[in-house]
C-alpha cells in the first residue's frame, strides 16, 4: 500500500510546533499505523523484521566491541581474548555479535526464499528485490571482513583464499590482490583497512540500502502468501471506507505479532549464546582460536557456513577464472529473477507443478552445495561408498550435479514461463486466509 | 555422535530442518576419530580445582596461560587470592598478574644460536590459554594419555595422537612408562604403532590417572573460556525470562488480533 499522506495534528503545543516544521510524527504514522499490510501474513513473514532486529543488534554490540578491540596484527587476537576475559560482560557482547552474524544469514536466506516462494520479486516489487539483493551483497562483504578481524589462523587463511580470487582477473589480477591487501599477504595493513570498512563504510551502505528497501516496499505495498494485490481488491473496512478490505494497519497488528516472533527467535539465540556459542565449530571455527600464522596452514581451509554454497561453486569448477565467473553468476542470476520469470501468477500456491519442483530443487541444490563447500561431502563419501571410494571423483560428480541443478532451475523458470508451459490455478480475488 | 546417515536424510527435509540440523546436529559430531571421550565437565569446580593443581605442578614450568590472571582463577575456582598465589604462582607474583611461565625462550637469530626452550625442545612450549578451544577437550585428554618411550626422538618421548611432538612427558611419574607395540611393517613403510602398553607402573593406577587427566582437561577447558561458568548459570534465567516474555507477547497478539476476520 503506497504510503498515504497523513497529517498528524498533535494537541501538545510543543509537538504541534515541531510537527508544523518537521512532520516526523506524520512520517512515522504513515509507515506504521497508516501502512496497511495484508492480513494473511504467515510464518515466513517474520524474517524481515527479525533481520532488522539483528542489524540493530550488530550495530549496538559492534559499538561496544570497537571500544575494546585493537586492530593490528600484533594486537587484534589478544584484544579479543581481553574482551572475552577481562571486559565486564565482554564475552556476552562478543557472542551476541558472533551469533548475530550467523543468525543474520539464516534469517536473510529464509527471507529471500520467502520472496521466491510467493513471487515478491515480481512487478511491481522488482526494485524491492534488487535492493534486497544489494543488501545481501553488502552483508557478505561486511561478514567476510568482520570474520578477518579476530586475526585467528582461519581469519588469515580465509582472507588469503578469498582475496586471491581477485587474482583471477586477467592482466591486473596480481596487482589487484596486492592493492586490496596493501601487502603481499594478509597483514597489518589488510587488517586495519578491513576494520575501517567493517565498522564505518559497509554499515553506512547497509543502513542506506535498508532504508531504501523499506521505502520501496512501502511505496508498492507488501505482497502476501496468496500473491493478491490488496490495493486492487475491494475497498472499505472498519479502518475507513477507502482502506483495502484485506489490509490491516501494520501497527498495532504486525508490531505485536512481530514482538511474539522476536521473543521466540531470541529464545533460540539465547540458547546458542549461553550454551553452545561456537555451535560445534560452525559459527566459530576451532582454527580461529589459534593466532594467525602465515607459516602454518590449517588442515582444511573453508569459509564460515554461510559462504559454503558459493565456495563450493569455485571448488567444483576446475579452473580459477571460470570458477570465479560462475560464482559471480550464481549470485548475479538472482538479480535478474524478476525478468527471468515471465509468469503472471505470483504465489507458489497457484503456480504450476514445474515452479514448485523448481523451487524445491533450487533450495536443495543450495543446501547440497553448502554441504560440499563445508567439506561434509568429503567426510561422508567414505561412509556411504566405503573407505576405498575415490572421494574426489564422487564429490566432483555430486557437486557439479547440484551446480547444474542450481542454474537449470533458473533456465527452466524462464523457458517454462516464456513459452507458456505453466498450468496455473485461478488466483482468488481476495486473500484466502488470515492468521 | 549423530549417525551420518541420519544427518544426511534430515538434510533433505527442507530449509528449516537443515538449518536446525547445522545448529544442533554438528555440535556433537565434530571430535576427530580415534579420540577418547574426556568426560571433562567445566562446571564441576572440584574437578577444575584438581586440574589446576596438576597444571601448576607439572605444566606451568614450561607452558603459559597468558590470557589468564591468578585473581580470576581464584574467583572462579572459589579459592582466595592468597591460596592461589601461595600454591600456584611463583614467588613475588601479584594476584592481578597473568599466568606466564618462567621458561626462557629465544629462537636463533642470525649467528646467535637458539637458547632456552628453543635450544632444548626445538621450539617454545605453546601457550595453553586456548588449547581446548583450538583442539577440543577429547584431543587434549587423549594426547596426555598417548605418550610412549621412543629413543629415536630427541627428548626420548613420542606420542600417538601428535606424532613426533617435541614435548617430553612430565606426567610419567604419575602414569608410569608406556611402550609401543608395533604392527608388522608393510614393505616400504615404517612400522605403525598398534597399541601402547604400560611397561613401568607409575604412582597412580590407570583409573586414578584417567581421573587426573580428565581434571587437567577440565581445567584447561575452563582456562580456554572462563566465561563458560557464567554463561551456564546466567543462561538458564535468560531463557526463562524470554519464555515468559514470549508467552506475554503471544497473549497480547492474540488479544489484538481478535477483531481480524
Amino acid at each position: 500500500m503506497a504510503t498515504t499522506p497523513v497529517r498528524i495534528q498533535p494537541k501538545n503545543r510543543v509537538l504541534a510546533w515541531i510537527e508544523e516544521r518537521l512532520p516526523i510524527l506524520s512520517f512515522l504514522s504513515s509507515h506504521t499505523s497508516e501502512y496497511y499490510a495484508p492480513k494473511n501474513f504467515n510464518f515466513w513473514y517474520y524474517f524481515g523484521s527479525l533481520a532488522l532486529l539483528i542489524l540493530v543488534n550488530q550495530i549496538v554490540t559492534g559499538i561496544f566491541l570497537t571500544m575494546f578491540y585493537k586492530p593490528g596484527a600484533d594486537t587484534a587476537f589478544a584484544s579479543v581474548e581481553y574482551i572475552m576475559r577481562d571486559v565486564d560482560w565482554g564475552w556476552l557482547i562478543r557472542y551476541m555479535h558472533e551469533v548475530g552474524a550467523s543468525m543474520f544469514f539464516i534469517v536473510v536466506y529464509l527471507h529471500m526464499f520467502r520472496g521466491l516462494m510467493y513471487g515478491s520479486y515480481k512487478k511491481p516489487r522488482e526494485l524491492v528485490w534488487i535492493l534486497g539483493m544489494l543488501i545481501f551483497l553488502a552483508l557478505m562483504a561486511e561478514a567476510f571482513m568482520g570474520y578477518v578481524l579476530p586475526w585467528g589462523n582461519m581469519s588469515f587463511w580465509g582472507a588469503k583464499v578469498i582475496i586471491s580470487l581477485f587474482g583471477a582477473v586477467p592482466w591486473i589480477g596480481d596487482a589487484l590482490v596486492q592493492w586490496i591487501m596493501g601487502d603481499y599477504n594478509p597483514a597489518d595493513a589488510t587488517l586495519n583497512r578491513f576494520f575501517s570498512l567493517h565498522v564505518i563504510a559497509l554499515p553506512l551502505v547497509l543502513l542506506l540500502l535498508v532504508v531504501l528497501h523499506l521505502a520501496a516496499l512501502h511505496e508498492v505495498g507488501s505482497n502476501n502468501p496468496d500473491g493478491v494485490e490488496i490495493k486492487k481488491g475491494p475497498k472499505g473496512s472498519r479502518f475507513g471506507a477507502d482502506k483495502p478490505a484485506d489490509g490491516i494497519p501494520f501497527h498495532p497488528y504486525y508490531t505485536v505479532k512481530d514482538l511474539f516472533g522476536v521473543g521466540f527467535f531470541l529464545i533460540i539465540c539465547a540458547f546458542i549464546i549461553f550454551f553452545e556459542p561456537t555451535v560445534g565449530g560452525w559459527f566459530l571455527e576451532k582454527d580461529n582460536f589459534i593466532p594467525a600464522n602465515a607459516l602454518v596452514t590449517p588442515a582444511d581451509i573453508k569459509p564460515v557456513w554461510y559462504f559454503t554454497p558459493f565456495y563450493a561453486v569455485v571448488r567444483m569448477i576446475p579452473a580459477k577464472l571460470p570458477g570465479v565467473i560462475v560464482m559471480f553468476l550464481s549470485i548475479a542470476v538472482l538479480f535478474v529473477v524478476p525478468w527471468l520469470d515471465r509468469g503472471h501468477v505470483k504465489s507458489v500456491r497457484y503456480r504450476g507443478l514445474g515452479y514448485k519442483i523448481g523451487l524445491g530443487l533450487f533450495a536443495l541444490s543450495f543446501l547440497m552445495l553448502g554441504a560440499v563447500g563445508a567439506g561434509l561431502s568429503t567426510e561422508y563419501i567414505p561412509v556411504f561408498f566405503g573407505a576405498a571410494a575415490n572421494v574426489t571423483t564422487i564429490e566432483n560428480f555430486f557437486g557439479r550435479f547440484w551446480l547444474f541443478i542450481y542454474f537449470a532451475c533458473f533456465l527452466a523458470l524462464w523457458a517454462y514461463t516464456y513459452f507458456g508451459w505453466e498450468k496455473t490455478k485461478p488466483v482468488p480475488e481476495r486473500v484466502t486466509t488470515h492468521d | 555422535m549423530t549417525k551420518p546417515s541420519v544427518r544426511f536424510l534430515l538434510a533433505r527435509t527442507g530449509v528449516i530442518a537443515a538449518v536446525s540440523l547445522l545448529v544442533v546436529g554438528t555440535c556433537f559430531a565434530e571430535e576427530g576419530a580415534g579420540l577418547q571421550e574426556s568426560g571433562a565437565r567445566v562446571t564441576n569446580i572440584a574437578s577444575v580445582q584438581s586440574g589446576a593443581r596438576t597444571f601448576f605442578n607439572y605444566c606451568a614450568g614450561c607452558h603459559s596461560l597468558k590470557y589468564m590472571r591468578y585473581s580470576r582463577i581464584a574467583q572462579d575456582l572459589q579459592l582466595t587470592d592468597d591460596e592461589v598465589l601461595k600454591n600456584f604462582a611463583p614467588a613475588g607474583a601479584k594476584a592481578g598478574d597473568l599466568v606466564v611461565s618462567s621458561m626462557p625462550s629465544h629462537p636463533a637469530v642470525g649467528d646467535q644460536p637458539a637458547q632456552g626452550a628453543d635450544a632444548w625442545f626445538g621450539k617454545e612450549p605453546p601457550d595453553l590459554s586456548l588449547e581446548v578451544r583450538a583442539k577440543g577437550a577429547d584431543w587434549v585428554y587423549t594426547y596426555l594419555k598417548s605418550f610412549y618411550v621412543d629413543p629415536s626422538r630427541p627428548v626420548g618421548w613420542n606420542n600417538t595422537v601428535f606424532a613426533n611432538a617435541s614435548m617430553p612427558f612430565p606426567l610419567w611419574e604419575l602414569q608410569g612408562v608406556q611402550t609401543a607395540v608395533y604392527a608388522p611393517a608393510k614393505p616400504g613403510e615404517d612400522a605403525a604403532v598398534e597399541k601402547l602398553v604400560l611397561s613401568t607402573p607409575g604412582k597412580l593406577t590407570p583409573a586414578q590417572y584417567n581421573d587426573t587427566v580428565r581434571d587437567l582437561t577440565a581445567f584447561l577447558e575452563y582456562a580456554s573460556e572462563p566465561a563458560a561458568l557464567q554463561r551456564h548459570s546466567i543462561g538458564v534465567w535468560v531463557i526463562f525470562y524470554l519464555a515468559f516474555f514470549t508467552l506475554l507477547a503471544y497473549l497480547l497478539k492474540h488479544e489484538y488480533w481478535k477483531d481480524v476476520h
